[in-house]
């Protein structure tokens, strides 16, 4: 049985569009330069435009051309809708409303700070800590961290039907899985209270001595003091931000949320993919779909077409003059260009077989596997949005 | 579609120090990989370091994972991989003299706290090690397999971060001698690889601005990698289209379908097509005194070594060797 067959038996959904219809958000991952966000944009738009409801697209880092399509360009953490218009522009009539985000990280730390801080002004101090800046944009996985806390702000708010993410590039594509349990971790660990405690207790101050001195002598004291100065501050958001990390982790895991892991059929991020598969797996995150990208046509892996391009490179001379008489165009001309197009076959021949190698490589797991054909121009519009659509759902 | 360096001041390789960048997938470690081993190749002393612990450098060379103890992989080619508490401990020691660094394991992971929290503290010990093994003449070249575009200007602007933050103490001290390696174009520069395509040429752009604007690093060369071959010029493709609309002569004489071969060469030049517009957008969003390195799209059975092999004759033949 393959995968889809025992999935169909399984009774589970063999169809991207059907798994939609069961979830309230779809994170989508993957290694960079694999197309996410155009996939993350298209799956929003086609449900917009088939399933009807308010659907939201929360992306990170999307190309110009792509976010003023969306006409999000310079709207940071504002949701905004895509104009109806833009849908009746291309011939469709769309059954939902299609809403667009961009992640703004400092402005969503911003935010977090003012929510956590016991009192407006101790959100004030921090804001204006000149640590604060540096640290939050530097956090261990705070972008991957601030995405997740966005993504459950939004879906709380319980103004949408559906939220589709796009996740920051990592290099670590478990990082933002990890990132809501680390951060709880961080605010909950002595670590911070010793830090945060040098200058007012003596006890600890003694017990981190060893510490102190080598800081001392590497960052001089007057940092250190800065340093202890920013995460007494921060401490005190200590119980809203773990109580808040939790709760986030706990909506990753709610089976109303569910993963796609997107890739192209290139080595490297096929192997990334695979570890992503397993790092979902393992972690007890719900599998949604393996999309496909770039992929290229199947009509290239054919046999009898590879041998007519050997014989087109073989007997070039002979072919070129027989066509040329025939066309009317000079021989010299016509063998330069019917050996390109006997290369061009072979090339790409190859290409192609090397990715149908790296499919059959991740065929092996998923549930629903859908491909998206390379299409020959940059997606930057909702047209080519929902042809990206058409073929996800399909 | 060779550019030679001849504008620009130095030679690539005779630098001593280069920053290989990059956004994720465009090939960075491969460059990276290929830049030593050419130099290598020519008889330089290199070390090439993967910045990242969990990093994958190791596989270009088709040698076992690479630590923070460098090796020689091949030839005059020697391999690290970067371990920020393992280069704290290093810099402890030969830089400041710190007597109690055995002591140090307790209180590495507050060390890794601080650094998460210090601005620059972590990269500072990152970038110091390189500028250290400049410094102190162990190798001809280092070429580090940098972070991606996103995070590298972070990386590079830490000595001057902490020059302005920490008024006192042994590192401030210690950034001078790293400002003046890394704001050395003769000694230092960063290598961007980019793809024809549209995010990694917008960020490539991007990070040419913000390397003058936020570091005093110089931009030594942007390499293009994976370029399509363009198939035909204007008359050639004027035929082609004519066969393509025409197929039964190239059929008959052929003794098959020639449909399929013909719609390859389109798809190719299509792509191809797509591309070239992304090529002229970088051209013209960077500086014209900065040299383009062009590296062909591998169409060969080519990974691991071979591929380095590959990337690294194509990095020779734009070099001018």
């Amino acid at each position: 049985l393959t995968a889809r067959q025992k999935a169909a038996a399984e009774g589970r959904p063999s169809r991207l569009d059907a798994l939609i219809t069961s979830k309230e958000i779809v994170i989508s991952c993957g290694s960079g330069g694999v197309g996410k966000t155009s996939i993350s944009a298209a799956l929003g738009a086609m449900t917009a435009l088939r399933h009807g409801g308010k659907v939201l697209v929360v992306t990170v880092d999307p190309a110009k051309r792509l976010a003023a399509a969306l006409g999000i360009e310079g709207f940071g953490n504002q949701a905004r809708r895509v104009p109806n218009e833009a849908f009746t522009a291309v011939g469709v009539k769309p059954r939902g409303e299609l809403w667009a985000a961009m992640l703004d990280t400092k402005q969503s730390w911003d935010d977090l700070v003012r929510r956590h801080a016991p009192t407006p002004r101790r959100a004030d101090e921090i804001l204006s800590n000149r640590l604060y800046t540096n640290i939050t944009g530097r956090f261990v996985q705070s972008h991957e961290y601030i995405a997740m806390e966005r993504l459950y702000e939004l879906h709380s708010s319980g103004q949408y039907d559906l939220i589709v993410v796009d996740t920051p590039p990592t290099r670590n594509a478990i990082d933002f899985l990890e990132a809501p349990s680390r951060m709880a971790d961080f605010f909950s660990s002595r670590f911070l209270k010793i830090l945060a405690a040098p200058s007012r207790s003596r006890v600890l101050g003694l017990a981190t001595r060893p510490f102190t001195n080598v800081a001392d002598r590497i960052l001089g004291n007057q940092f250190l003091g800065d340093i202890a100065e920013f995460f007494q501050l921060f401490e005190s958001m200590a119980p809203g931000f773990v109580a808040r990390a939790r709760a986030v982790e706990h909506v990753l895991h709610d089976r109303r949320t569910t993963f796609l892991v997107v890739s192209t059929l290139e080595a490297n991020p096929v192997h990334e993919a695979e570890f992503f598969l397993q790092s979902l797996d393992q972690m007890g995150f719900h599998l949604g779909a393996v999309v496909l990208n770039k992929v290229l046509p199947t009509w290239l892996l054919a046999d009898e077409p590879a041998r007519l391009a050997d014989r087109l490179r073989e007997d070039r001379a002979t072919i070129a003059a027989a066509v040329a008489t025939r066309l009317g165009a000079g021989e010299r001309l016509t063998e330069r260009v019917l050996g390109e197009v006997a290369d061009a076959f072979t090339n790409y021949q190859l290409v192609a077989k090397r990715e149908a190698e790296q499919q059959a490589q991740l065929a092996a797991t998923p549930e629903v596997l859908v491909s998206v054909p390379a299409f020959d121009s940059d997606i930057h519009d909702l047209r080519g949005l929902l042809r990206i659509g058409e073929a996800l759902f399909s | 579609m060779a550019t030679t360096s001849s504008t620009h001041t130095v030679p690539l390789l005779e630098r001593r120090l280069l920053f290989v960048t990059g956004k994720g997938g465009v090939g960075k470690s491969t460059v990276a990989a290929s830049l030593a081993l050419l130099a290598a190749n020519r008889g330089k002393r290199v070390l090439v370091c993967d910045v990242d612990a969990k990093g994958d450098l190791a596989d270009f060379f088709e040698t076992a994972p690479l630590s923070f103890h460098e090796r020689e992989v091949l030839p005059h080619l020697f391999g690290m991989s970067m371990d920020t508490e393992e280069s704290l401990k290093q810099y402890l020691s030969l830089q400041m003299h710190v007597p109690f660094v055995t002591r140090l394991g307790p209180i590495a992971k507050m060390f890794e706290f601080v650094a998460v929290a210090g601005p620059g503290v972590k990269e500072i010990v990152t970038i110091g090690k390189f500028c250290w093994e400049v410094k102190e003449h162990h190798y001809d070249l280092v070429v580090v397999d940098a972070s991606p575009t996103g995070h590298i200007v972070g990386q590079l602007a830490s000595p001057q971060a902490i020059n302005e933050l920490v008024q006192v103490g042994i590192v401030r001290n210690q950034t001078q001698w790293m400002l003046d390696i890394l704001g050395d174009p003769a000694q230092t520069g960063v290598v961007v690889v980019a793809t024809p395509e549209e995010m990694p040429v917008s960020e490539t752009i991007d990070l040419s601005h913000r390397l003058r604007e936020e570091t005093n690093v110089d931009l030594a060369a942007v390499v293009v990698n994976r370029v399509l071959p363009e198939l035909f010029g204007r008359a050639e493709e004027e035929l082609f289209h004519q066969l393509a609309d025409e197929p039964e002569p190239l059929a008959e004489a052929l003794g098959g379908d020639p449909v399929p071969l013909l719609d390859a060469a389109e798809l190719a030049i299509r792509l191809r097509r797509t591309r070239t517009e992304h090529l002229e957008r970088l051209r013209e969003g960077i500086d014209a005194s900065i040299p383009l390195l062009y590296v062909p799209y591998l169409f060969v059975k080519a990974h691991g070594l071979r591929a380095t092999h590959k990337v690294s004759e194509a990095l020779s033949e734009e070099l001018g060797y």
